[in-house]
């Protein structure tokens, strides 16, 4: 097991931000989604952020959701993100869990940590839990020693930064703009607004930045404020355009496109 | 005797944040912390302003009619086997119980300073309801239905396009209400700067379940007063039908105390709970967090929430209010499954006794009554909320009993 801060220092350390690519699992299958993030890890992830589908993705903008659908429809679940974590992790990458909270509910908090930790796997990003509805989850990763990454927005409080800062260990997740996952043209200027106020307030914990990068360009930008850049959509476009070993080739093109830009 | 509840407080308090025992809380993405938090404490303060107070009271009074009246059903009573009085919120303008939530909602959205809403909608009254209270009060609105429910309501539909709102056919997922909440949550998140979302049941993360528990406890506060001046006693059963929950939390919050008052919900049982196509989140389901808070959920073995199935598209949801979970576990109310041929029977008696035409998920509430009935016997007084009017659902029930033109 990584921990993701060890990752983010190591990318530190070399002089650049590191780059975080997402898949779900399940799409077009588990094995081709797992083929897809291997590719993105030799294309120069250093994190590789594995979706669990769920039912309901109220973050997720129409590119997830039509790659996480047919997954859900297959009875993908959290046991096939398990595999993808251990696979992620054997092949030198972190991996992180990206998953709404209900899955991970049902299948058991305790039991989800205790797997997760087995498996290899690094942590969990938790779009829809905040901090203060956590305290399961809060204590399961104290004693497995898994990262837990929690969300700020643009519209965050001072004080919730504070409070969610406090709460995660890994990393924080900025979300860019105001709304859901998908590709957009430019890099908002809230970004960098809300990462200059999260390091004022929380110097100590690194800050990723996500939602809506799609170019090497936009990677390179943020890669100039944040420790790390999140990439999702645009790696999911790939599979949905080629749902084959075409679209894992061109899952890894992307990687070493944006791991191009975040050293430009 | 004493009861077991008689240690109950007299309404039930969530806690700060909306928690009910193990039910409800905030279970949302962080981008929407901010404005539920600024919504909780504007919520909080026009509570305690009797100014707001009053402006609501007026619109319940001068523009909904209230308060809607109570009616002795006799001819269905004698089929019932119990005396059954309905609280008429069909007479409501705009045909439902919804109107008396939005009306607060959207006074509350002036009070906050936004210029638009959105809602959500499953039968189409909470979006008609939210169509009005923009046309009235000058927001812009935009209504999220599944297209399914497009379908089977397009007189909504078209009652709210008249009224000056967008309606957005949602086609993801089951395309029913549960897809319209998650299109809804979207724009929320991506909006919510301008935006504030009326949210049309006692369902969603903190402050909803509380705040539309408070706009819809006066259907309970009316028809408790009423009876007890019509009767001079309190009824034995008060019946609700469950979709989100509203209607029934509605009707239930005045009567809570009454510990010798049974509170009854009557969930949509769908083609049967064995079959599995049903809507019966408490009767069927098991807890989990869906839209923002936990509470009984159909959900399958990956977490993944289960399609719902009823006849009835306001109560074709997977989920439930938390406080109604709560309820449940606690013992203060009961929830039983109603099928979509027993809700049709009662539908086709209360037309046929009453000249009452109820809406088909109120139809579940009479068919609730028709079997409390029997268990009470004659001296037994039952109180149903009829929460709707079924105009909406004339095309649903001409094809169901084959008598379309
Ligand atoms: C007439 C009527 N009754 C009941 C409901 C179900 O909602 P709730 O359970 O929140 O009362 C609806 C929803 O559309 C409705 O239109």
């Amino acid at each position: 097991m990584t921990a993701l801060g060890d990752t983010l220092a190591k990318a530190k350390a070399d002089g650049r931000a590191a780059l975080i690519g997402y898949l779900p699992v399940g799409y077009p299958s588990v094995q081709v989604s797992i083929d897809g993030m291997l590719a993105m890890v030799a294309g120069g992830c250093d994190i590789i952020e594995i979706g669990v589908p769920y039912s309901d993705p109220v973050m997720d903008g129409p590119t997830i959701q039509a790659a996480a659908e047919p997954a859900v429809q297959a009875g993908v679940g959290i046991a096939d993100a398990l595999r993808a974590v251990t696979a992620v992790s054997e092949a030198g990458a972190a991996a992180v869990i990206m998953s709404y909270w209900n899955p991970i509910d049902r299948y058991g908090v305790a039991r989800f940590a205790a797997d997760l930790a087995a498996a290899g796997g690094s942590g969990v990003i938790t779009p829809d839990l905040i901090p203060d509805e956590a305290g399961d989850w809060l204590a399961a990763a104290d004693e497995h020693g898994l990262d837990r990454v929690f969300l700020v927005a643009p519209s965050s409080t001072d004080a919730r930064i504070v409070s969610t800062a406090a709460a995660s260990r890994g990393f924080v997740y900025a979300a860019a703009v105001m709304g859901v996952t998908g590709a957009r043209e430019s890099v908002s200027s809230a970004a960098r607004e809300l990462v200059a106020r999260f390091r004022a307030l929380a110097p100590e914990m690194p800050v990723c930045v996500g939602l809506g990068v799609s170019t090497g360009a936009q990677a390179g930008e943020i890669a100039a404020f944040a420790d790390g850049v999140i990439v999702g959509s645009a790696f999911v476009r790939r599979l949905l355009d080629s749902p084959d070993a075409a679209g894992v080739a061109a899952a890894g093109d992307l990687a070493r496109e944006l791991a191009a830009g975040i050293r430009s | 005797m004493t009861h077991p509840h008689a240690t109950l407080p007299p309404v039930i308090v969530p806690d700060a944040t909306g928690h009910f025992g193990a039910y409800g809380g905030r279970f949302v993405p962080e981008a929407l912390v901010a404005a539920i938090d600024d919504l909780t404490e504007a919520f909080h303060a026009t509570q305690a302003d009797p100014q707001f107070r009053a402006e609501l009271a007026g619109l319940l009074r001068d523009y909904t009619g209230r308060p809607s009246p109570l009616t002795d059903v006799h001819r269905f009573s004698e089929v019932a086997g119990a005396r059954v009085l309905l609280k008429r919120e069909d007479l409501n303008h705009t045909g439902s119980h919804k109107i008396n939530n939005v009306l607060g909602q959207a006074l509350l959205t002036k009070r906050i300073g936004k210029k638009r809403v959105i809602a959500e909608t499953g039968a189409g009254q909470h979006g008609v309801a939210t169509a009005t209270a923009a046309a009235l009060m000058d927001l812009e609105c935009t209504v999220y239905m599944g297209e399914e429910d497009t379908r089977r309501q397009a007189l909504n539909v078209a009652r709210m396009r008249l009224l000056g709102a967008e309606v957005v056919p949602v086609t993801t997922g089951s395309r029913t209400l549960k897809d319209a909440i998650n299109e809804a949550m979207r724009d929320w998140v991506t909006n919510v700067e301008s935006t504030n979302y009326v949210f049309g049941t006692v369902a969603g993360p903190h402050p909803f379940p509380l705040m539309v528990r408070e706009y819809q406890r006066v259907i309970g506060d009316e028809a408790r007063e009423q009876i007890l001046e019509r009767v001079g006693r309190l009824p034995d059963v008060v019946a609700a039908c469950v979709g989100g929950g509203s209607n029934a939390i509605g009707i239930f919050t005045a009567f809570v105390p009454d510990s010798q008052v049974r509170l009854v919900g009557l969930e949509a049982g769908g083609d049967g709970i064995d079959t599995g196509r049903h809507a019966s989140s408490i009767t069927g389901g098991v807890p989990g967090v869906l839209h923002g808070a936990r509470s009984y959920l159909l959900q399958d073995e990956n977490g993944q929430t289960i399609e719902s199935h009823s006849i009835s598209a306001g109560l074709d949801y997977p989920g439930v209010g938390p406080e109604h979970s709560y309820l449940n576990d606690i013992g203060r109310a009961e929830y039983r499954p109603i099928t979509d041929a027993e809700a049709m029977d009662a539908f086709a008696l209360l037309s046929r006794t009453e000249g009452i035409i109820p809406a088909i998920e109120s139809a579940h509430a009479l068919a609730g009554a028709l079997k409390l009935g029997k268990e009470i016997g004659p001296e037994g007084i039952i109180l149903v909320n009829l929460s709707g009017r079924g105009d909406k659902d004339v095309e649903t029930a001409s094809k169901y009993f084959g008598i379309a033109p």
